[in-house]
């Protein structure tokens, strides 16, 4: 997507960046507190591995490729505060060091791959695993599941951007039906991959899985006698003790998401600039949607043909049914979870 | 995205431009785009003093022309979106050379064709003068948490060696005779960014051991500071300093 | 476990892959902290409060420099570990200059460490090292990967040192040619110590512990 200068509004622009900003501050206390003293390097490592992952161009249908966004994939495998760092950290390094993605865009790009595709995938994520339990091909067909809805979450917000204060006379509806439609088959490939690859680290390190970790085997330690004894999986590896606390990661997101909705409308009445075009410019329709459509203007990183319009409606549905689903449920398991009181395995906070 | 990431902007030389401190040309930078994006479209005028400005940086930055088109590559997808804007846009429409097109959509693709390359330009610009490393204590100047500092500094450094790793498991599965072409290959290429990630993330865990291992307490030692003068930033200013100006004269006239 | 080694005496520590020499290595430095019983190096016991001063005096060289050389710039790579230990300004300046002039990378000063040669990598990892002054510098397979010349150049600076050096290989000659006693770790437990010529001598010592010399290599003057 990498969105540069000048497509966006100065009010969308500084109100993403703000978005962005709070989002960002948020996951680095939250890694922090999973991490230690290691965030440094290891959020480091996962952010050259990301931006390497991004250039793995993979082929989707009929001779089309697509490449990963990779914000599901690095909250399945490193926790969600350490992924939107991780993306926001490859993003401002693409900004800065290769002067793609505008400067004053970067609010915008953080806000839309890093915290909304992690936010979207690891809520998708909880829900699915608590449904279907913790077992391998659930936390495989979770994942996977989680970055298909991630990426066409992530068009749907940019079309809630473009709304607000895009510049470029194109109707609404038919930014969200390109955007909707493209990315609903970037997320295919998004899926396909993200599960695989999850699927191959639980094949090889399941420990290294952080939307996995109940999975590990305890730790057999053999003695030099040649006995042997388990190890608690949290005494065995206490780097990894951080707790996923998805309560309080989703909290957080509502509240980045509030902010965004929140100081995006208020730039948005002041200054009509989007808002009063879109207002202005009735009687168009079809024509728009079809070009828009053929010419596929908005996916720089996909090359795939159109989907009905409909189609983004019910992606639209789809999304806030999975973020409303993935809420529902990390409350209620928190609620659970604090009537039953500790049950150990998950909730070990500093 | 894509390809074309990974080609090292920075050119080192001695330019006055070079010489300023990473923080003033990081500031000035984005401060700098901020006034190009608030630019009125309507105000033509402006965007060529504004790339007038950035062609002076350049010379005295001794920064080739030809370096910064090819480093310009990059903005081509919203190009393509950009020209077609006037094609596809709505409302009130012009004749032009047989072509029906939206006046609405010709301002808005002009628009951010001159905004977005201008702020390109600009990146480039700041990448081409600044090394990477500059870079980073200058956003730790300017107070950008020196957590995510550290964060850019360690992928900075070990992204060529992730990416080496990456380029040799591809050609250890192209010497074996697999190209990937359709969706079954899926797994195989997953496995390679599966294997790709307990690689990058068990280097992770042996640098945090040799960093302790010399005495790493949970913060990185501040070697060297940078600080800048007020002439530095004074220099440093002229660019958006003129910039807001020639945006003034919008509103004053 | 117990293991004596005199300051100045350069030791190897041989084993076959999985015997323990790197977990060894990084109990020495108190990187990983015991599972059972106490590790005690120098007379200090490996604790909280002492850490600060066992790293300083255990010098560790890992194995893949590039996992050593984590900053920017040979100079900041160099400098991180006297800078941890509160060494600033001038003292810092001359303990960067004084470490990569022992290793001959004094030139490579201001170069990003990616850029460097592997070999090159290796001598660094060892500056930054150097750098803290330790009284024992411990090197984790550093023969491994060099080229002929860069694997001779690294032990002419080896013997150059004047440190107590804790060198853990499979790299039998490299044993042989640069220390003169060595121990052969099997299982955990120390299963040899004696001169290295003598070690390496016996055949059936070597073969139990999965440890061969190369092919066509002998001992000088050795009996069998």
């Amino acid at each position: 997507m990498h969105v540069p200068d000048g497509f966006f509004n100065v009010a969308v622009s500084v109100s993403a960046g703000a978005v962005a900003a709070a989002g960002v501050a948020v996951c680095l206390r939250g890694a922090r507190r999973e991490l230690d003293d290691r965030t440094a390097p290891m959020a480091g490592l996962v952010s050259a591995f990301i931006f390497a992952v991004q250039m793995l161009n993979f082929p989707v249908a009929l001779g089309t490729s697509g490449h990963l966004l990779g914000g599901a994939l690095a909250a399945v495998l490193v926790g969600p505060y350490t992924a939107v760092l991780c993306l926001a950290v490859v993003l401002l390094v693409q900004g800065f060091f290769f002067a793609d993605g505008g400067l004053t865009a970067l609010g915008v790009n953080i806000t839309l791959m890093g915290i909304v595709t992690v936010v979207v995938g690891w809520a998708v994520f909880r829900a699915l695993t608590r449904i279907l339990g913790g077992g391998r091909g659930a936390v495989v067909a979770s994942s996977a599941v989680a970055a298909l809805l991630s990426v066409p979450a992530s068009a749907l917000v940019f079309t809630l951007l473009f709304w607000l204060g895009g510049n470029a006379p194109i109707e609404v509806g038919a930014v969200a039906a390109a955007m909707g439609g493209v990315h609903v088959l970037i997320g295919i490939g998004e899926a396909l991959i993200t599960g695989a690859t999850v699927s191959a680290v639980l094949a090889v390190r399941p420990d290294l899985v952080y939307g996995a970790r109940g999975l590990a085997g305890p730790l057999l330690l053999r003695a030099a006698d040649g006995t042997t004894s388990e190890v608690a999986p949290a005494a065995a590896a206490p780097a990894r003790t951080g707790a996923a606390r998805p309560g309080g990661f989703l909290l957080a997101g509502i509240v980045v998401t509030a902010l965004l909705a929140g100081i995006a409308s208020f730039y948005a009445s002041s200054s009509p600039d989007g808002l009063e075009r879109v207002a202005e410019d009735k009687g168009f329709g079809a024509v728009a949607t079809d070009h828009a459509l053929g010419e596929q203007p908005l996916a720089d990183y996909g090359e795939s043909g159109g989907i009905p319009v409909g189609v983004a409606g019910l992606i639209g549905v789809g999304v806030t049914l999975a973020v409303g689903g993935g809420l529902f449920f990390a409350v209620r398991r928190r609620g659970r979870r604090l009537a039953e009181g500790a049950r150990g395995e998950e909730r070990v906070d500093a | 995205m894509g390809a074309g990431h990974h080609h090292r902007i920075h050119r080192p030389g001695d330019s006055p431009v070079h010489r300023l401190p990473p923080q003033c040309k990081l500031l000035a930078a984005a401060a700098f785009a901020v006034v190009v994006v608030a630019t009125p479209r309507e105000y033509v005028a402006a965007f060529a003093v504004y790339a007038a400005l950035l062609a002076v940086v350049a010379a005295v930055a001794r920064v080739p022309p030809g370096f910064v088109l090819r480093r310009m590559v990059i903005e081509v997808p919203f190009v393509v979106f950009a020209v077609a804007l006037p094609i596809v846009g709505l409302g009130e429409r012009v004749e032009v050379a047989g072509l029906s097109l939206s006046v609405e959509g010709l301002w808005a693709g002009w628009n951010i064709l001159a905004k977005a390359t201008l702020g390109v330009v600009a990146s480039v610009l700041l990448a081409a003068t600044t090394e990477p490393r500059m870079l980073l204590l200058g956003a730790q100047r300017l107070r950008v948490p020196p957590l995510l500092v550290q964060i850019a500094m360690f992928m900075l450094r070990y992204m060529d060696v992730v990416l080496d790793e990456m380029r040799r498991m591809r050609v250890a599965r192209e010497s074996r005779g697999f190209v990937a072409r359709d969706v079954r290959h899926i797994p195989v290429v997953a496995r390679s960014a599966g294997a790709l990630f307990i690689r990058s993330y068990e280097r992770g865990e042996r640098v945090h051991l040799a960093m302790l291992s010399r005495g790493y307490a949970g913060s990185m030692p501040i070697i060297q500071d940078l600080s800048a003068s007020r002439g530095q930033w004074g220099v440093a200013g002229l660019l958006p300093g003129l910039a807001l100006l020639v945006l003034g004269l919008w509103y004053v006239m | 476990m117990d293991l004596r080694i005199e300051r100045g005496e350069r030791v190897a520590l041989l084993g076959p892959n999985g015997a323990g020499k790197t977990t060894l290595v990084m109990h020495l430095n108190g990187i990983l902290t015991a599972g059972h019983g106490t590790v005690t190096v120098a007379g200090l016991p490996v604790r909280g409060d002492t850490l600060k001063e066992i790293r300083r005096r255990v010098g560790l060289v890992f194995q893949d420099p590039d996992d050593q050389l984590f900053m920017p710039t040979v100079r900041e790579d160099v400098a991180f570990g006297p800078a941890n230990l509160g060494v600033r300004g001038a003292e810092l300046e001359r303990r960067v200059h004084d470490a990569l002039e022992r290793v001959g990378m004094l030139d490579a000063l201001d170069r990003p460490p990616h850029h460097l040669s592997f070999g090159q990598r290796r001598r660094v990892a060892v500056a930054t090292v150097l750098a803290m002054e330790p009284e024992i510098l411990v090197l984790d397979e550093p023969s491994s990967n060099l080229d002929p010349a860069s694997r001779r150049e690294l032990a002419e600076i080896l013997r150059s040192l004047d440190v107590t050096v804790l060198m853990v290989t499979h790299d039998l000659p490299y044993a042989l040619e640069l220390c003169e006693r060595a121990l052969i770790l099997s299982d955990g437990v120390i299963a040899a110590d004696g001169p290295t010529r003598e070690i390496l001598a016996d055949e059936a010592l070597l073969s139990e512990h999965r440890l061969e010399l190369p092919y066509g290599f002998a001992i000088p003057g050795a009996r069998s």
